[in-house]
């Protein structure tokens, strides 16, 4: 019997974004700030994991149509490509660059290859944290 | 010389193929002829001019090891002993073996045998020799367990093998020392530096070691225990190993390292003390066995006592009566085996107390007894070669050596004397062995079969070798200078002069009298034997070698299991305490010993009340966490640690840090609540105050020693960090002004896909442990 937590969906429906928003960021600006994609996929995880706290595993399989097994593999593949990628440039295992680029709309970014192993990081992490809990928590 | 030695163990390949045939024709006639063939081979060197060969074949360059074999008089006896006796013992098992028996494997462990017992004489390179020797005792092994559904057959062979391989190992660690000292692993090398082994100060512990390898193979006291028991092997094995050749194994390396290691005081007292003593005992213990093959199995090791001692002695007269012997004990032994197995096959049953009277059913088997029997006993006829042995031996025992010393002044008055009565047991034993198997009355109703004649084939080989001994008898010289001298000038040296053997020295010998001796005393306790038998009994049976020997393998099965049942006890509780008390003590005595101690107070940053604050809070929540009962209150405290973690990591200036902290202690919690609300309560286990009090010790010394580890390491900074160079470098090389992000991902991304990579593992396990567990319920 579940009792009418009204209060308790609502402000979930608002701050899950901001969270995720957060995340987000957190991922992005790992970079040069504080964050990076350890902790951007931790945040992600606690965001869906509030979700699911709030409108339980049914409405979180609907809103999220993903296997967060196949999460962990998929980050684990994006890093390791990235440190394969370097082979091509006939240089070591994982070697990294950047460079400025100028992009409509944004203006001059730097980008880094170091952005594309984080968001494997950030992947794994996700699927890590939600598979374990989410396997613990529908254990009966 | 090489194909000679590996002929044996090629052969062993065909066998599981020539054994398909075994029901028409005995597989033993396919391998006869290698033997045959080796002894045919080897015969051509025995000659008058004969001077030593060797051949050399490469095997392990980078450590000196080759397959070296030389060939002089000493192995020359050997292989001919051991291809000769071998030929006859196959041809004997022919006979011996129903084709229903295994015999594939049979052959292929004689084969086995044969060819190392080949190599062991013809090595020269020590480590060579030695692998040879362990190829003998797991052949033996092997055989001895031919019968591996008897009880006894396995007892026998696993008590044969733990006493040769522990004298086998003894060796090894001998001949490696002598190899380090000498820096040459070839044993004609070794002689030429005599002086400098005699002369070191290892000597002794060489020494010891190759003479325990020595007597556990050859059987010597108290390490004959092993060869009564290996009597449960086939006859054919007995008659082969454990008369005729693994057994002197040991001779020959004692006889091999002689030109080292003897001549010096300390070789000729254990030896030759040893030697006696084991002549002494087991001829005296023969005569009190009641089974055929165990009086000729204590008769092998009196012998085997008798050459050790002389070899022992070291004098030419020994040496010479030493090599002679070897030969007629082959000769007469392997015989008188062959004649037990016949006596076994044609009634049944081994027990002297059943058997009688057989001389009119076997009169054949009853003739070649007698010659072995006399030749063993050494009765004074020209026709027994074993007279002449024991008469030399006598001999070398009345001019032994002069070396000077108070024991060894009392062991040169003891030795004739022990020699006197070992002998005159031997007789006895000899008479008692012949006389109670085919003299006295038949009894009928014990054996199950009427006895009868045993098959002409299988007295084939035992007549050889009876010839032989007549032949050895009736004209002692023929061998000498063409054979015998060789094998003793290997032993003895270059200045060797080959002894003449006459029968008849003169009533003034010495040696005369004390065989005189032998005979006469031995016949009238031969003959009045049933009334002093009793004497046996005034030693228990529970003060034999044999039950200390089952005593020592029961308490170290059962120590060694009461050992691990103490401190196995399947408590992880204990366990932990070990590893940790092990630190404690391990490292903690390191960091001492090593002054490794130091507080030094010039790098310290000043504390502020914030950091005092917060340390408080986690100590105070830490000690807390000791006395709760509550998991869950347990996870909250353990909780407030975790969070007063990052908010150091705040202080310290590591937002990353902090972050992250902070997510994965509450993550943690969130888990242990989930988890734990499954577990029943935690329960104050009970335990011993002692228990109790040493864990408290275990745990306060465990921390006080890594805090010390800590301040020493602060203390002593003997390196400027690395952390220079990542905060300049962060920028220019990775871009990024988040110098820990840029380090995880680019300067040591390796170590973050790894870490990922163990995530993605553990959430894949846990997966897969709550979901299997499911299934497996299903089911």
């Amino acid at each position: 019997m579940r009792t009418n937590d009204l209060i308790f969906r609502t402000t979930t429906s608002l701050i899950a974004f901001i969270l995720l928003g957060f995340s987000f960021y957190l991922l992005l600006a790992g970079h040069n700030a504080p964050g990076g994609g350890f902790i951007g996929g931790l945040m992600t995880a606690a965001a869906i994991l509030l979700m699911y706290m709030a409108y339980g595993f049914e409405a979180i399989r609907k809103i999220i149509p993903v296997n967060f097994k196949m999460v962990i593999p998929t980050g684990l593949f994006i890093a390791v490509l990235t440190g394969i990628g370097s082979f091509v440039f006939d240089q070591p295992f994982l070697s990294q660059t950047y460079g400025h680029f100028h992009l409509p709309i944004l203006g001059d970014v730097e980008l880094a290859t170091a952005m594309i192993f984080d968001l494997g990081v950030y992947l794994t992490v996700v699927g890590v944290t939600l598979t374990i809990m989410l396997t613990i928590a529908n254990d009966s | 010389m090489i194909y000679a030695v590996f002929a044996p163990l090629i052969i062993t390949l065909l066998i599981p193929l020539l054994s398909k045939w075994k029901e028409r024709v005995h597989t033993g006639w396919f391998i006869l002829p290698v033997p045959i063939l080796i002894f045919i081979y080897f015969v051509q060197f025995v000659g008058e001019n004969f001077t030593p060969h060797s051949e050399s074949y490469s095997w392990i360059p980078s450590l000196n090891i080759s397959i070296d074999f030389y060939l002089d008089g000493l192995s020359l006896l050997f292989v001919l002993l051991i291809s000769g006796i071998g030929s006859l013992v196959v041809l004997y098992s022919i006979y011996y073996l129903h084709k229903s028996e295994q015999l594939k494997q049979f052959y292929i462990y004689l084969y086995i045998f044969m060819f190392s017992m080949l190599g062991v004489v013809l090595s020269d390179n020590v480590f060579v020799l030695y692998s040879f020797w362990e190829f003998t005792s797991l052949s033996s092994f092997l055989l001895i367990g031919y019968w591996h559904y008897r009880e006894r057959s396995r007892y026998g062979a696993l008590k044969s093998m733990l006493i040769t391989v522990f004298g086998g190992l003894s060796l090894f660690g001998g001949l490696i020392t002598l190899s380090v000292i000498t820096e040459t692993t070839s044993i004609q090398a070794m002689i030429e530096q005599k002086d400098l082994i005699v002369n070191h100060s290892l000597f002794p512990l060489i020494l010891v070691f190759i003479l325990l390898g020595a007597f556990t193979k050859s059987a010597q006291f108290p390490f004959h225990i092993w060869l009564p028991d290996a009597m449960e092997a086939p006859t054919p094995v007995s008659a082969y190993l454990h008369s005729a050749t693994m057994v002197k194994a040991g001779i020959f390396l004692v006889a091999r390292f002689s030109p080292i290691l003897g001549g010096e005081p300390s070789f000729f007292i254990i030896v030759s003390l040893f030697g006696i003593v084991t002549l002494f005992w087991a001829s005296f213990m023969a005569v009190r066995q009641t089974d055929l093959k165990g009086i000729l199995a204590f008769s092998t090791v009196s012998q085997l006592g008798m050459i050790m001692a002389m070899l022992g002695f070291g004098t030419d007269v020994a040496i010479f009566a030493a090599v002679f012997h070897i030969l007629n004990h082959a000769t007469f032994k392997g015989s008188l085996f062959m004649i037990a197995g016949i006596v076994d096959h044609e009634t049944g049953t081994r027990d002297v107390r059943k058997l009688g009277g057989l001389m009119t059913f076997m009169p054949m088997s009853a003739t070649l007894a007698l010659f072995g029997v006399f030749s063993m006993a050494g009765v004074p006829l020209p026709f027994f070669n074993g007279f002449y042995s024991k008469e030399l031996f006598f001999e070398s025992a009345i001019d032994l050596p002069g070396f000077s010393g108070a024991f060894v002044e009392f062991l040169q008055q003891a030795i004739p004397y022990i020699a006197v009565i070992g002998s005159i047991f031997t007789f006895v034993y000899s008479m008692y062995l012949f006389f109670s198997t085919f003299r006295g009355k038949y009894k009928e109703h014990e054996l199950k079969t009427k006895p009868h004649e045993a098959p002409l084939g299988m007295l084939i080989s035992p007549s050889i070798l009876v010839l032989g001994v007549i032949l050895i008898g009736l004209f002692p010289n023929m061998v000498n200078e063409s054979f015998l001298a060789h094998a003793a000038t290997a032993v003895f040296g270059d200045g060797f002069h080959a002894h003449e053997v006459k029968f008849w020295h003169g009533w003034e010998s010495p040696a005369l009298r004390m065989s005189l001796i032998v005979v006469g005393v031995g016949t009238i306790l031969a003959i009045t034997r049933k009334k002093w038998t009793s004497v046996y009994t005034v030693f228990p049976r529970r003060l034999s070698f044999n039950e200390l020997y089952n005593y020592i393998v029961d308490s170290i099965e059962k120590g060694s299991t009461k050992i691990t049942e103490t401190y196995m006890t399947g408590s992880i509780r204990h366990y932990v305490s070990y590893i940790l008390g092990s630190i404690l003590i391990i490292t903690g005595a390191i960091l001492f010993i090593t002054n490794g101690v130091t507080i030094e107070f010039d790098d310290l940053a000043p504390i502020t009340i914030p950091e005092i604050l917060v340390g408080l809070t986690m100590a105070i929540a830490a000690i807390a966490s000791i006395f709760t009962n509550n998991r869950l209150s347990l996870i909250i405290i353990v909780g407030v640690v975790g969070y007063g973690l990052s908010v150091l990591f705040v202080i310290y200036r590591a937002p990353d840090l902090a972050l992250t902290q902070l997510i994965v202690e509450t993550v943690t919690v969130a888990l242990f609540l989930l988890c734990f609300k499954h577990l029943p309560e935690l329960k104050n286990l009970p335990s011993h105050p002692g228990v109790k009090s040493i864990n408290f010790l275990i745990s306060v010394g465990f921390g006080v020693l890594v805090t010390l580890i800590g301040i020493s390491s602060h203390s002593s900074k003997l390196f400027s960090p690395i952390s220079e160079y990542f905060i300049e470098e962060s920028v220019p090389l990775g871009g990024g002004h988040n110098v820990v992000n840029v380090i995880l991902v680019d300067m040591r991304g390796l170590d973050t896909l790894f870490e990922i990579t163990v995530l993605g593992i553990a959430a894949l396990a846990i997966y897969a442990l709550i979901k299997l567990r499911h299934d497996k319920e299903a089911k």
